[in-house]
């Protein structure tokens, strides 16, 4: 099993807010990106699959395969767009980098042309990331 | 669908390499430049990686605000410009970057409450670093 990664960059804006919560309460527990105003952040993607190395090409995946579907499933819908305003799983959902890299994963899942889907990692800055194996 | 948060902290501390239970000159060829008696220091880079479902309300595995606090309440005043071989957890044990990324592990896993602590992370350099996941094996991550 070789383990295969590929990297993507994105940019886009969000707000932490609970339609639920109080004011004060979505102040408390997000701080400053309850801002409504919004703010935003250079993402980067990683995707990784897994895989046996295919004994003709030498590959688990086509890496141009698996950027073409990168960019097509993911960078070209969020890419310079509004999380919240946008992009339909975040209308009843906080666009924290955790519930971004489910739903990334979610997006991703199924579509690599039969390669497997080990790892999703979205960095929402160089100091904070989020992993996601698709363990229930 | 579970999610692994992970938050990159730094300090910077000194350290001497040197085992009560080797002789001098074991030591010397053990640890090298290590074992100067003056000591020596790195910025260590330290990746805290905690897990579990996102709460439905906040859509986080744990507020970053309060591990942020702890780091800054229980990690920063023991560790930020400190010499580690001064520290209680290096009492009897030596302050290589195995041993720290144990206690740290330890630390983070025994006090913060508020999510599962899965794995740490210590760079030591650009040039290495060391995970512990509490004995567990980590795996392809």
């Amino acid at each position: 099993m070789v383990y295969l990664t590929r990297r993507a960059e994105f940019s886009a804006s969000h707000f932490y807010h609970n339609p639920k919560f109080s004011a004060e309460e979505n102040q408390r527990i997000f701080g400053k990106c309850n801002n409504p105003n919004g703010h935003g952040h250079n993402y980067t993607l990683e995707v990784t699959v897994a895989g046996d190395v295919d004994a003709r090409s030498g590959f688990v995946m086509d890496l141009k395969q698996l950027k073409d579907i990168m960019n097509r499933e993911v960078i070209d819908v969020l890419d310079h767009r509004h999380l919240n305003k946008e992009i339909p799983e975040f209308r009843d959902s906080i666009p924290t980098t955790e519930n971004l890299a489910i739903a990334i994963w979610k997006r991703l899942s199924g579509k690599l042309n039969g390669a497997k889907l080990h790892r999703v990692r979205v960095y929402e800055t160089d100091d904070l990331y989020v992993d996601v194996y698709g363990e229930p | 669908m579970k999610a692994h948060l992970t938050r990159r902290y730094k300090f910077s501390a000194s350290h001497r390499l040197h085992s009560p239970q080797l002789s001098d000159e074991q030591n010397r060829a053990t640890y090298g430049k290590c074992n100067n008696p003056h000591g020596h220091g790195h910025n260590y880079k330290v990746e805290v990686t905690v897990s579990g479902e996102p709460n439905p309300e906040t859509g986080m595995v744990c507020n970053l605000a309060d591990l942020d606090a702890f780091a800054e309440q229980v990690l920063m005043p023991q560790f930020e410009l400190s010499n580690l071989n001064q520290l209680e957890a290096f009492r009897n044990q030596v302050p290589t970057t195995e041993n720290l990324s144990r206690e740290l592990f330890h630390l983070f896993d025994r006090q913060f409450r508020l999510a599962k602590v899965e794995r740490i992370r210590v760079e030591e350099t650009m040039m290495n670093s060391f995970e512990y996941a509490g004995g567990r094996e980590i795996g392809p991550r």
